[in-house]
């Protein structure tokens, strides 16, 4: 062992301590009931609860949709962003990522106050809206990179052998550009799934997300049923990932 | 060389630039079909601008390239390609970096042409085959391009353009990034596959070893312009000018003087040579190939002596380097040694003298009077003692080549430049610098500068000679 090795020791006590830790506790307290005993019934109590199950099926239905949505207005965002043709500025790339420097919460409440003073009821069109516009940055800047990264003679190359533009933009921008999609889903995906002040703010809790029950759950002092439903959520996105990422995450590419 | 038949591509007065800086200036050129072309030439020199042109993928600002067009009914006539998209021209690049597409296996890559074509299946299949066939890549088909070696790619690269079957192949610099070894190998196949598929290739390289092996037409390219157009051996033997001597094999490149046709003067000895039509005592470049200096310890006529200075062993011949007896140093190849300080008789035969016209003999320079003791030249202000009086305005200022003083220090200098292009000619170098307005000045020196060096330019007052009366004529 070189003294080098000791240089990592913080990163791995803040690892232990901030990381390991806490999802231990969280199997911990989901594995066990009130008076402390080892149990699985908050696991199972999840799978015969029906408010849980309908808010769990509403919350995915809702990942999806923004998804969707940041992915049809952040795709071709991204390519113009990084299209030195259509945009000679670095400085617009930069407009787009701005709302990322701005806390979520504080762009959250100002578009809820935005969309009272406009006096739209607030609901599900509000509550998207407000996810898209929280969560677009996410899937332009993966995309965006890498996009800007590719090599130019790919598309040229096409070019030579035949392909118009569109077959250019099918057949080799698209495929390679995959590694930043797939970034950019998961980066929108998993927090949205979440999220709970989206919905508190620009739905007034009309509609409830799976987050919103495990805090409600951890606020009202049910610690072993909220663990439960935290650790069943890090299961789905964690298989999420893999199904997404299996795939071509060794290109290199586009997160954060 | 022949006349223009068979011509497959025309380019007429062609010129390109970037932001204000031009990088193709008035190039006209025509391809016969079947030619093996290299555009050869420096970085920087426009010769991959021009494969670009071609390709489609830039445009000219100025002038037309022609290019023979499958008509209807399989008649071929001309056409002007302007505006025409890369992907419906008749041609296929071999990109310098391959470019070859990651996410498809090497079977993908080399249909991928034929595919957008609609060809049947079974059809693209044997065909692939037929070309990894030729490109010696048999049962790769399957395998990912990143798992391929440097030439591997590089038969990839190849094999996806021929399959289309251009009748004209572009190919940048496709052996740049091999090893020696490899880039040998390549060139071989490379010329045996021309041969092979009786195609054009327009081949744009900066290794002049690799256009004198490859070509059937050498065109040498520097600074936006074309210098020369030829055979490798017409290019090899008679250089146009100082640049493409000094750029295609080794050479001494050395000043002298046409005495009357059949006679030139260089390195203090008159030689009896071939060339004819310059006049009489008019400055010339001489050009001597170190192979073609004759030298012995004694031999029959000889014209100049000198000392060996100093000799080093190249595989096949022995490079030496050699003090003559009117203090010019020359490069000479021998198959036999002579030792550091041995005394050496030398002789050139007429045929193996290469003269060239001077492209200049001096510095001309636009400038304009400010008053009695300055002119502005080069966009800075110079002290000049010799202004005829009462002249203003434009005048064209002339200064020698060696009255030129470069400065190590930028701020000694009235101006600044780049050293930019270095001839060594024999006693002194010969150096184009190009100054910060843009402008290039020639300067003779004994110091050794490097290409890449920012040095101070200056003037001595009295060497420069204005010529006045430019601007009044009009």
């Amino acid at each position: 062992m070189g003294k080098r090795s000791n240089w990592a020791l913080p990163y791995f006590i803040f690892l232990v301590l901030f990381v390991a830790l806490p999802l231990l506790l969280i199997v911990l307290y989901a594995l066990r009931d009130g008076s402390g005993g080892f149990t699985l019934s908050n696991i199972t109590r999840f799978f015969s609860d029906g408010d849980a199950l309908s808010t769990f099926a509403v919350s995915i239905e809702v990942a999806i949709e923004n998804t969707l949505i940041c992915l049809l207005l952040g795709y071709p965002a991204a390519y113009i962003l990084a299209n030195k043709d259509l945009n000679k500025s670095a400085v617009t790339a930069i407009l787009f990522i701005l709302p990322m420097w701005v806390n979520a919460l504080m762009r959250t409440l100002a578009t809820a106050e935005l969309f009272n003073v406009c006096g739209f009821t607030l609901g599900k069109g509000t509550l998207i809206f407000g996810m898209v516009y929280d969560y677009l940055p996410f899937m332009i800047y993966p995309i965006y990179n890498v996009l800007l990264k590719m090599d130019k003679s790919y598309g040229e190359a096409a070019a030579d052998l035949g392909a118009t533009p569109s077959e250019v933009f099918r057949k080799i921008t698209l495929p390679l550009s995959k590694p930043g999609i797939f970034s950019g889903i998961l980066m929108v995906f998993m927090p949205t799934v979440s999220t709970f002040a989206i919905s508190e703010f620009l739905t007034n809790n009309k509609i409830k997300l799976f987050g919103t029950i495990i805090q409600e759950n951890i606020n009202s002092s049910m610690w072993n049923y909220g663990a439960a439903l935290s650790f069943i959520m890090l299961v789905i996105i964690g298989l999420t990932t893999i199904l997404l990422g299996g795939e071509d995450r060794e290109i290199e590419g586009g997160t954060l | 060389m022949t006349g223009r038949e068979n011509i497959i591509i025309d380019i007429e007065h062609v010129s390109k630039s970037f932001g204000g800086n031009q990088v193709l200036k008035d190039i006209s050129l025509y391809i016969r079909k079947g030619e093996f072309v290299t555009l050869l030439g420096p970085s920087g020199c426009g010769k991959t601008t021009l494969l670009r042109l071609l390709a489609g993928f830039l445009q000219p600002d100025e002038g037309k390239i022609m290019m023979e067009w499958e008509g209807k009914g399989g008649k071929a006539d001309f056409r002007d390609v302007a505006g025409i998209p890369p992907h419906l021209r008749p041609l296929n690049t071999v990109f310098q970096r391959y470019a070859l597409f990651p996410h498809l296996d090497v079977y993908d890559n080399i249909a991928f042409g034929l595919k957008l074509k609609g060809v049947p299946k079974d059809e693209i299949e044997t065909r692939v085959k037929k070309v990894l066939k030729l490109v010696s890549m048999s049962d790769y088909e399957d395998r990912d391009v990143d798992s391929l070696s440097g030439g591997q790619q590089q038969r990839v690269a190849i094999a996806r353009a021929i399959i289309n079957q251009p009748k004209v192949l572009l190919l940048d610099e496709p052996l740049a990034a091999l090893d020696l070894k490899m880039r040998q190998d390549m060139q071989i196949e490379l010329k045996e596959m021309h041969q092979k598929l009786g195609i054009t290739f327009i081949y744009v390289t900066h290794d002049q070893g690799e256009a004198l092996t490859l070509s059937d037409t050498i065109v040498v390219m520097n600074e936006g312009k074309i210098q020369q157009i030829g055979t490798p051996t017409d290019i090899y033997n008679e250089p146009v000018n100082s640049f493409v001597a000094d750029f295609i094999g080794e050479s001494n490149i050395l000043n002298g003087t046409m005495i009357r046709d059949r006679e030139v003067n260089f390195i203090g000895h008159d030689f009896p040579c071939v060339d004819e039509g310059f006049g009489e005592n008019v400055p010339v470049d001489v050009v001597i190939r170190p192979e073609d200096v004759v030298i012995g310890v004694s031999i029959d006529g000889a014209q100049f002596t000198g000392k060996v200075k100093s000799c080093a062993f190249k595989g096949v011949h022995y490079e030496m380097y050699v003090d003559t007896d009117s203090g010019n140093e020359l490069q000479i190849q021998d198959y036999d040694a002579y030792e550091p300080g041995t005394a050496v008789e030398m002789k050139i035969n007429p045929d193996d003298i290469q003269v060239m016209r001077k492209e200049r003999t001096e510095n001309v320079l636009e400038c304009e009077i400010i008053d009695e003791n300055h002119i502005e030249m080069l966009g800075e202000e110079f002290e000049c003692s010799s202004i005829p009086s009462g002249a203003d305005g434009p005048a064209k200022a002339h200064i020698k080549f060696s009255k030129v003083d470069l400065w190590d220090h930028v701020e000694d200098g009235v101006t600044t430049g780049e050293v930019w292009f270095i001839l060594y000619k024999g006693d002194h170098y010969h150096l184009t610098v190009k100054t910060e307005s843009g402008e290039f000045i020639y300067v003779d020196t004994d110091d050794i500068w490097d290409k890449g060096d920012l040095v101070g330019v200056s003037i001595q007052p009295g060497d420069i000679i204005v010529e006045a009366g430019n601007g009044q004529e009009k």
